[in-house]
């Protein structure tokens, strides 16, 4: 019994340390960001399509002001309530201080400096996708932003979502690198995939998720129910989205619909993004989109 | 028993409908004009949209036709088109949120650039199809500007 009984506890230990090994935040390879020249016109653009101001600028501003990065708006989940951080080029309240390498741990890895995991309201699973030069650039032009002095405020998460560690284990089951819409694309189409499934983070509204908050991968892009309760957000797969590839470029540069309505809600914030990209990218996006497979359950049209 | 309850399941299906058509026009003749200003704008947008789009191919004289023509809507007098009372809680027609008539500064702040990006795209409509586009994007975003935060979103 007794002999028993230390089994189990060695086996305990085992189980215990290598739930710690496989929860480990994780850290970017140095040398993947070695001898990369920033390039700040092209950190603009990943700025732009990665979508970055709209959650991190103060809430309610407009314009210039989402250029600043001071953070503080709320974001209501089933999980709990976070609040976004400031990544003003501050060196104190914001990220200013912060090493290419240190933003490319939290964008690749959700990794804080501080060796903490990041909660995934952040969309790391998408941005885990981004070249380092991407990274590099992107850092480069945070640190042309203005500074903000307001400090950042703390998630109101409660037990047991609060234990970050255990985050290590979300990770495991949906932190994977890799495009979803795979096969033979064009290189129109990889460039669409690209600011879709590394940047522009579309899947975190138009992808249902299960029950632990992961995206439902095989769903992609089907369209989900609204996180705030009334109404769907749409699938954006051919049998959703029949618009051309024309409307679609138009509709993410003015915000207009084939029949010229104009976009509202939060899909209004998104194409102030879009619209500071350039006409290829937006096309680009539209074609992609084209070739997003239809799941053989989802006969649905919207 | 089948044919009692396919006139039941017809009848509620047509009495289903009639409660969505109602629901949709307004009685109130200040909804029905600014929801008809909205028409007009959407309208001439659609032929700028079908060039800038390359579904229809330029042409210089048609497009600032619709570029006048917006500038016009612009300028029509909108202040009896509002009256109390005509927001979406009031009239569920509408999609008109109360905070318009909270606001009125910050509406007429975005009437005014909705204005001039129309001026704006008088000025380009008539230059080239590149002109054209870039006009697009500014007269867009002055009209998200004021749904985004004065307008409901659809059911």
């Amino acid at each position: 019994m007794r002999r028993l009984l230390s089994i189990a506890a060695g086996v305990a230990v085992v189980a215990g340390l290598t739930g710690l090994i496989l929860t480990r935040p994780q850290h970017v390879d140095p040398a993947e960001l070695d001898g990369i020249a920033p390039d700040l016109v092209r950190g603009e653009t990943v700025f732009f399509a990665a979508g970055c101001a709209s959650c991190h600028s103060a809430p309610n501003s407009e314009g210039e002001e989402k250029l600043v990065l001071a953070g503080g708006r709320r974001f209501e989940t089933d999980f709990g309530t976070f609040i976004a951080p400031n990544i003003s080029s501050d060196p104190e309240a914001g990220i200013g201080s912060w090493s290419a390498l240190e933003l490319a741990d939290a964008l690749i890895y959700g990794t804080g400096p501080a060796g903490q995991h990041y909660y995934p309201a952040f969309p790391y699973t998408t941005y885990t996708n981004m070249t380092p030069e991407d990274v590099v650039s992107l850092h480069a032009f945070l640190g042309t932003l203005p500074a903000a002095s307001q400090e950042s405020i703390a998630h109101e998460v409660g037990f047991p979502f609060n234990i970050r560690r255990s985050l290590g284990g979300w990770k495991l089951l949906y932190l994977e690198p890799g495009w979803v819409v795979d096969g033979d694309l064009d290189v129109q189409q990889q460039r669409g995939r690209y600011l879709v499934e590394a940047l522009g983070h579309c899947a975190e509204c138009h992808t249902p998720r299960d029950g632990l908050g992961g995206l439902s991968r095989d769903q992609w892009l089907t369209g989900a129910p609204n996180p705030s309760g009334k109404g769907r957000i749409p699938g954006l797969t051919t049998n959703h989205l029949d618009w051309s590839e024309a409307d679609i470029a138009e509709y993410l540069k003015s915000g207009f619909t084939p029949d010229y309505d104009s976009a509202g809600g939060e899909m209004a914030e998104v194409i102030e993004n879009t619209s500071r990209l350039s006409d290829e990218d937006r096309l680009a996006i539209a074609a992609y989109l084209k070739v997003v497979p239809v799941p053989a359950n989802d006969a649905t049209t919207d | 028993m089948i044919k009692k309850f396919s006139i039941l399941a017809a009848s509620l299906i047509s009495v289903a409908v009639i409660g969505t058509a109602v629901a949709q026009e307004s009685e109130n003749p200040a909804v029905k004009a600014r929801k008809a200003v909205m028409q007009l704008y959407a309208f001439n947008l659609g032929t700028l949209g079908g060039m800038a789009k390359g579904e229809v191919e330029y042409n210089a004289e048609a497009a600032t036709r619709a570029a006048n023509n917006l500038v016009a809507v612009t300028q029509i007098d909108q202040s009896a088109m509002w009256p109390a009372g005509s927001d979406n809680v009031s009239d569920p027609s509408s999609r008109a949120l109360p905070a318009i008539w909270e606001n009125f500064p910050d509406v007429s702040a975005k009437g005014k650039a909705m204005a001039e990006a129309a001026v704006a795209m008088q000025a380009a409509a008539g230059q080239d199809v590149e002109a054209l586009k870039a006009a697009m994007g500014p007269l867009g975003g002055a009209c998200s500007a004021c749904h985004k935060a004065f307008r409901a979103p659809k059911n």
